[in-house]
């Protein structure tokens, strides 16, 4: 009896194992199955390189969206990644003790407060601060970009700040007793050699940035067109699915879940860079 | 041999206090040094501005939202029925405790038995368990709104599930299972095996020693991880419109749509008439967050404490 329960035990929890692996693959398949055709009936070249996209008259191109989640990433990273580098780096080899332990809680509960209220924040503080600073309509790239930037600084931050606190200190203790600065030391020395990690951290924020769907909604200004300016509005392939998903049919349906697809391989590709750059700083 | 490394170990370990000693530096020593090195002035500038800016943003919008949302906390806003003329937030926060509860439901015993598998049973090396760790990964990379639309297609249209709670429940718990399995596999590992050991020799079998030795000792650090998922569901949006729908309703059952406080404050702020109830909500919902990041901090502090009690 004892030896029949273990091993219905085990079957149960290898079961559960192969949970997260079935998971994945249904993903893959539910969106391939339902993404490629359609990519096939536009033509693939016309769906990913074609920079019109009218469902109505059936032009489905969506190389404004895969430009506008580029610019609106590569956007948030100018904002984000210094910010994020040079706070990280603070935490780990500026900051007095009491001060740290009233600044990390406050960074861990910015990587909790919910996209929605982000996209809140920006549509009611940054928006009209670009409207009044700039005299466009507020939801812009620029809009965008600075919340997005705001949103990856606790990925960029707490990835960073681990990889810093694990170089040994006596690559710093090194640089000190050749007579160089406390700030020379630090970033001289200690963080090239946690370059690999930062890396990581910053290619874990291309993906929160890639794949920010709400907040970004909320302040882009989502015109269905080429983006041509950082205070010109842009729709990112996030905004395009949930934008019109609500009332899609049909080829438009199919077309929308397509770019759901291309978003998929862009994070495939994200995850893959991260993972072998994590191999790196482990080895 | 043991007895000397202890001594050097000693030894350097006064060393280096003397050495701090010698090494402080006083202000003025300091300024010199600036002087000779601007850069280095320019650098530190630069880190602290850095700080600074991170959390002032963090501060202002937190400070901004309470600011703008606590006189708009008015008793209208939990009424019971939700109708467009108060903006009830009651049946969205009422589903959103539904929808966490489901979830978690789903996700706890699916993601604490994978990690028992992965920690207890499977033997190292074993091929599966980095299919499975690369599996997980792929998941905690994934947006959410790829999450939405798989079950969009897998949930709603192929199960037939249509809009509903339990759409909605499953698609999260996708989404939170790798944060459960990482956390639980963390807490199951830094168990002793001196514990392990003890209940073997005691006699218990291995599922006895799972469940009454090395799970109880990693409940906290369990526990640490499904209030972290807990988080993930309470702010998830893009993920839940088109699985759970958008009904203001307290859900009746497993099959009726539902909208969570997310997405009740989305939708709100969408519409742009009722920006001051959108404030209101988002309170609600920075409370909740701040709330549930406190309890999974203090246990995991505690869980440290413990381990390192033992």
């Amino acid at each position: 009896m004892q030896k029949f329960k273990e091993i219905v035990m085990y079957i149960v929890f290898l079961t559960a194992a192969f949970v997260s692996i079935a998971a994945v693959a249904l993903i893959c398949v539910f969106l391939f199955v339902n993404g490629i055709p359609a990519m096939k009936e536009i033509g693939f070249g016309k769906f990913l390189s074609g920079n019109v996209w009218q469902p109505s008259n059936h032009q489905y191109g969506i190389l404004p969206f895969i430009l506008g989640s580029i610019y609106v990433t590569a956007g948030a990273l100018i904002v984000g990644v210094p910010i994020g580098l040079l706070t990280a780096v603070f935490l780990a080899r500026f900051c007095p003790k009491p001060l740290y332990k009233v600044i990390k809680p406050f960074i861990n509960l910015m990587a909790g407060i919910p996209s929605v209220v982000y996209g809140f924040f920006g549509m009611c503080v940054l928006v009209p601060l670009v409207r009044q600073l700039f005299g466009v309509n507020g939801n812009t790239m620029l809009t965008a970009s600075v919340l997005l930037g705001m949103m990856i600084l606790p990925t960029i931050i707490s990835v960073a700040e681990t990889s810093i606190r694990a170089v040994p200190d006596k690559y710093y203790q090194g640089a000190l007793a050749l007579g160089a600065t406390h700030e020379r030391s630090v970033f001289l020395t200690v963080v090239p050699a946690a370059k690999s990690g930062i890396m990581a951290g910053v290619i874990l924020g291309v993906g929160r940035a890639i794949g920010e769907t709400m907040a970004v909604i909320m302040v882009a200004g989502n015109q269905p067109r080429v983006p041509d300016g950082l205070l010109k509005g842009v729709r990112t392939m996030t905004a395009n699915i949930v934008m019109e998903m609500g009332y899609a049919a049909d080829l438009h349906r199919e077309a929308l879940i397509a770019t759901g697809v291309v978003l998929f391989v862009f994070i495939l590709i994200i995850n893959l860079l991260f993972s072998i750059l994590k191999r790196k700083t482990v080895a | 041999m043991a007895d000397k490394i202890t001594t050097s170990k000693e030894q350097s370990a006064a060393s280096a206090t003397e050495i701090s000693g010698i090494n402080r530096r006083g202000l003025k020593q300091r300024f010199a040094e600036y002087k000779r090195k601007p850069s280095s002035m320019i650098l530190l500038i630069l880190v602290w501005m850095s700080a600074f800016i991170t959390v002032a943003a963090i501060g202002f919008l937190l400070i901004y939202v309470l600011i703008k949302g606590i006189p708009n906390l008015t008793p209208d806003l939990f009424r019971w029925e939700y109708n467009s003329e108060n903006c009830s937030m009651l049946p969205a926060l009422i589903n959103t405790v539904f929808m966490t509860l489901l979830s978690l439901l789903i996700a706890g015993p699916i993601g604490i038995f994978a990690a028992i598998y992965l920690v207890e049973y499977a033997r190292k090396g074993n091929k599966l368990v980095s299919v499975v760790r690369i599996t997980a990964e792929t998941l905690t990379g994934i947006p959410s709104i790829v999450y939405g639309l798989f079950g969009m297609l897998f949930f709603v249209t192929a199960l037939k599930w249509k809009l509903s709670l339990l759409s909605g429940a499953f698609t999260l718990a996708i989404m939170v299972l790798p944060v459960i399995m990482r956390t639980t596999e963390e807490a199951l590992l830094s168990v002793p095996n001196s514990y392990r050991e003890g209940s073997f020799g005691l006699g218990a079998g291995k599922l006895r020693t799972v469940f009454r030795i090395v799970l109880p000792s990693a409940v906290p650090g369990i526990l640490s991880g499904i209030i972290l998922a807990t988080g993930r569901i309470v702010g998830e949006t893009a993920a839940l419109i088109y699985t759970a729908g958008s009904m203001a309703v307290v859900a009746q059952n497993l099959f009726s749509s539902t909208r969570t406080l997310s997405v009740h404050m989305y939708l709100l702020s969408k519409e742009g008439y009722h920006t001051n109830q959108a404030y209101a909500t988002a309170v609600v919902l920075l409370i909740l967050v701040v709330l549930i990041n406190f309890a999974s901090d203090f246990i995991a502090r505690k869980f440290a404490a413990d381990t390192a009690q033992q």
